[in-house]
């Protein structure tokens, strides 16, 4: 087994704004099974960032415990990590998130460190609106522990030793649209041409973007029986395909007349959603919880952007933190003494 | 496009760059594994299959393979190959007893003509047959040119006696100070075929230059003073020394002369450097051995005083390149050079020469004095007269004339059997898995990031003042190994097996090298385009699968691809295979040596 990918790269690799290439905000090689969907996330994740010409300096991967959750290690290998406790990677992001605004925030999650140990912090996360994003790689089991059902396997969902699931799966991006998420979208790992805008638009909007990622576990779930293999998951895919255009580049891409809506996000740039078969709003939160459910019942993985709200308050603006990174302010700043602290007083008097 | 067909052996042989470009498709990356695990006479014993002369080419090839080779387009120096080769030679068990013995007598006789590598890899090949070979040459021993023109500091004669010999004790009967002047007279013995291996003997001359005539005595031609200098006949040459010509006779003339006695040797050439035919490492052996290049002179007039040589006057000019290619050398008009010289070696090119051929007897030449033959079996209009090496197609180098001895060979075993000479043997392919557990290869997948290794090379003062020291050391076994695992083992081959693919990216995401994609099938130049980094490099193949349960294909630009395996290592189906691929052109001897 190789521990080390080759140095080689190919030499007329691309490079972005910043003049890197794609090799620049790689990882170490994966420890994953052969073929996991949590490795093409990780690689959509690369390109994502990679084509959003983001500083490596300056973004920050966090995540708790699972296979999901060492993903961190496979991509941007130049950022920051954090790798926390199960289910409390909220906690960390949302300090984080307010000692320094200046930070791109990539939770990485999985079914069970979100939807089981983790969702009490989930849901407050969303609930605070943390400007962060947040992707679950959602297999439907726990792969680390050799495939047990998770909860969000799906009802009847057969597992690889024969058991049927009773239960009904939790339904990670309905929860989070119900919470109040200002940006909700679903995407499949073996779909990175919605993958990727989809990650690009969430990093770029100004509060939680949560992602539920659909990533086949390769050993534990990828069988006859299972919904969450890539044979099933193609076969029920209803992708929304969309693009995403940063603020700086031209829009050159050329669209017949309402076949594409733009959503312009508070940087300026936009997402680009191609009309499939149907009419779909993303502005609309009860319309869109609907086409979820529509689809749910109807057997089809709706995939794309769900809902979107650019104009939510994170909670940076809510609670009217520091613009300033904590770490960038001077003990004058930090600790102003007496004098304000008498003012302060006096104010309450 | 349609999807790859593989099962071509000559898909896959392409894609090991160094053995495609070899003109004998040496099996290179086989033998340099073999040298990295230290067989070193395994590795030798398959070069000698293939080129008959590894220690000679250890030294001299032209190296076609290097240019050729993949790292050199990953990174900036390709795999030392050449050096390599020789690495199996110096460190070799005595081989003598694994090579093959002459077959039992099968009652046909052959002649060959001249005994450089072309003759002699056509004995190689036919003695274990049975034939009976007689070899006519005008020296004392067999080796041709590789002997006369070769210097003794960059080839030791000892190890050219020791190759020429494996061949020539193989029962082959030997014609030496025979200067063969009638193809006629050797027509009229009965022989049954007759390999033509005569060389390109004649060096260009500028017999129209003024002063020509009067300056004869230190005018001399480049090949023949080589010639005359390997066999003792000249030891000397004047202090100041011109060479003409830009190619490697003028740079073996030049260093020769700086042995015997050069003290300023300056090699004056017509072209620019850059377009100098000379190898590049040869021309940097000749800078550091002190002696200038001077590019972009062109010959006007050999300076005659008191009846005696002293100076050429030189026309600067500078290359113009027009559309068509053609490149014009356009004088500058400044003032004619004047170089002082004791002697001036010409090195301006060779030319074949057959005046000891009748015209009358069946052999047709073309206008450019050349003879005219079937591309492939390399037989004349007169059917049992083979040519081979310099002599079949103008010069060219060793390891030609030794492709062009495995492919004659071929043809006069099959002509004296009486059978078809367009219906030639397939060579020896193979293909297997090289699968010994789930993530594990039995080759070294892993890629060194180690820059080429030089050569050491002998005090500079003491190669000087010795013409035969070998100026080259070698590599020694530890600076070998270093060098060998640069090899990126590109007879590894990535087998893809469309029906087993689920299409989950694993390979297409850890391709260090960005060469696998999933896509849309389409017209080859569209699909080029596309690719994740488009395959620009139209030498290069790419890969095309068959149809995927998407829709999509497979496509992999073979160009850049590290044979690291780990898109094989990554795949959860293993629709992705490592095998190794071993191809082997086929010889009138199947089975020289014992395989390794």
């Amino acid at each position: 087994m190789s521990y080390l990918k080759p140095k080689f790269r190919h030499p007329n690799l691309p490079t972005n704004a910043l003049g890197y290439t794609v090799a620049d905000y790689e990882g170490s090689i994966s420890t994953l099974c052969a073929g996991c969907g949590h490795d093409s996330i990780s690689s959509a994740i690369i390109n994502a960032c990679f084509q959003s010409s983001l500083e490596p300096h300056k973004i920050a991967k966090l995540s708790g415990i699972g296979c999901s959750s060492k993903m961190p290690t496979y991509f941007l290998g130049k950022s920051h990590g954090f790798n926390s406790v199960h289910g409390r990677m909220p906690s960390v992001a949302t300090g984080a998130s307010l000692a320094n605004r200046g930070l791109t925030y990539i939770g990485i999650s999985g079914d069970g460190d979100t939807a089981s140990i983790g969702m009490g912090q989930f849901v407050h996360l969303i609930r605070r609106n943390v400007n962060m994003t947040y992707i679950v790689a959602n297999n439907g089991c726990y792969g680390l522990t050799k495939g047990q059902d998770s909860a969000t396997a799906d009802l009847g969902s057969v597992s690889k030793y024969g058991a049927v699931n009773p239960f009904d799966g939790i339904d990670l991006a309905s929860l989070a649209m119900l919470q109040g998420a200002g940006f909700v979208g679903r995407s499949f790992s073996g779909d990175k041409e919605q993958l990727e805008p989809l990650i690009r638009a969430a990093m770029s909007h100004q509060g939680f973007a949560f992602i539920d990622v659909v990533s086949p576990c390769v050993t534990f779930n990828n069988h006859q029986g299972s919904t969450k293999s890539y044979a099933e998951t193609r076969e029920n895919l209803d992708a929304m395909p969309l693009d995403f255009v940063p603020m700086r580049e031209e829009i050159t891409t050329q669209y017949d007349p309402g076949t594409t809506q733009g959503v312009t996000l508070h940087d300026g740039s936009v997402i680009h959603l191609h009309k499939a078969s149907h009419e779909y709003r993303t502005n609309d939160r009860t319309a869109a919880l609907n086409a979820v459910q529509m689809a749910t019942q109807e057997g089809r993985i709706l995939t794309g952007l769900l809902f979107l709200d650019p104009n939510s308050q994170n909670l940076n603006q809510n609670l009217n933190i520091a613009s300033k990174p904590l770490n960038e302010l001077g003990k004058n700043e930090l600790c102003p003494g007496s004098r304000v602290l008498n003012s302060i007083n006096e104010g309450l008097r | 496009m349609d999807p790859t067909d593989t099962a071509d052996p000559e898909y896959f042989h392409k894609v090991v760059d160094c053995q495609f470009a070899c003109p004998a498709h040496t099996p290179v990356p086989h033998y340099i594994r073999l040298i990295a695990q230290q067989k070193y006479t395994d590795a030798y014993l398959v070069n000698w299959e293939s080129n008959v002369f590894p220690g000679v080419l250890g030294r001299t090839c032209d190296r076609p393979c290097e240019p050729a080779c993949r790292r050199g387009r990953v990174e900036e120096e390709p795999v030392a190959i050449c050096r390599l080769k020789r690495v199996a030679a110096d460190f070799k068990d005595d081989v003598a007893e694994q090579l093959p013995k002459a077959g039992k007598a099968n009652g046909k006789k052959i002649a060959l003509i001249g005994g450089g590598p072309a003759s002699l890899t056509v004995a190689r090949d036919l003695a274990p047959l049975g034939y009976a070979l007689h070899l006519y040459d005008a020296e004392a021993k067999a080796g041709g040119f590789m002997r006369s023109q070769i210097p003794a500091f960059r080839l030791p004669e000892t190890v050219l006696d020791e190759e020429v010999g494996y061949v020539m004790d193989m029962g082959v009967t030997a014609h030496f100070n025979t200067y063969v002047d009638s193809l006629a007279d050797i027509l009229a013995k009965d022989y049954d075929a007759i390999f033509v291996g005569s060389g390109a003997p004649r060096g260009r001359d500028l017999p129209s230059l003024p002063g020509r005539q009067e300056a004869d005595a230190n005018i001399h031609i480049g090949i023949d003073w080589l010639s005359s200098v390997a066999f003792n006949h000249v030891d000397k040459i004047g202090k100041k020394v011109i060479v003409l010509g830009g190619g490697n006779t003028a740079m073996d003339c030049c260093r020769t002369s700086r042995r015997l006695g050069g003290d300023e040797v300056k090699v004056i050439v017509r072209s620019p450097y850059a377009d100098m035919k000379a190898s590049p490492w040869e021309k940097e052996d000749a800078i550091h051995e002190g002696i200038p290049i001077i590019d972009n002179h062109v010959p006007m007039e050999f300076v005659v005083e008191d009846g005696k040589l002293v100076a050429m006057l030189f026309d600067q000019v500078e290359a113009v390149y027009h559309e068509d290619g053609r490149r014009e050398l356009k004088s500058t008009g400044e003032e004619p050079i004047r170089v002082d010289c004791d002697d001036v070696l010409i090195a301006i090119g060779q030319e074949n020469a057959f005046p000891w051929i009748e015209t009358d007897i069946g052999i047709d030449f073309s206008r450019w004095g050349l003879p005219i033959l079937d591309p492939e079996s390399l037989q004349s209009t007169l059917p049992r007269v083979f040519f081979g090496g310099d002599a079949a197609f103008g010069p060219e180098n060793i390891i030609t004339a030794v492709a062009h001895g495995h492919r004659a060979a071929v043809s006069i075993d099959l002509f004296c059997r009486g059978e078809d000479l367009s219906q030639r043997p397939a060579p020896f392919v193979n293909l297997m898995s090289q699968k010994m557990g789930i993530h594990e290869w039995s080759y070294d997948s892993e890629t060194t990031d180690d820059a080429r290794k030089i050569v050491p090379l002998v005090d500079l003062k003491e190669a000087l003042n010795d013409r035969v020291l070998e100026v080259e050391l070698g590599f020694d076994p530890q600076t070998a190994f270093v060098e060998a695992e640069r090899c990126l083992n590109c007879d590894a081959q990535t087998v893809f097996e469309a029906g087993n693919c689920i299409e989950c990216d694993a390979c297409a995401d850890i391709c260090p090298t960005s060469c696998i994609n999933f896509t849309q099938n389409g017209p080859e130049d569209e699909l080029r385009s596309r690719l994740a980094v488009p395959a620009e490099n139209l030498d290069q193949d790419i890969y095309v699968s068959q149809t995927l349960q998407t829709g999509r294909v497979l496509v992999k630009d073979e160009d850049m691809c590290l044979h690291c395996g780990l898109c094989a290592e990554r795949c959860p189906t293993a629709a992705w295979d490592m095998q190794m691929f071993f191809y082997n052109v086929a010889k009138a001897s199947p089975n020289l040596v014992r395989a390794t």
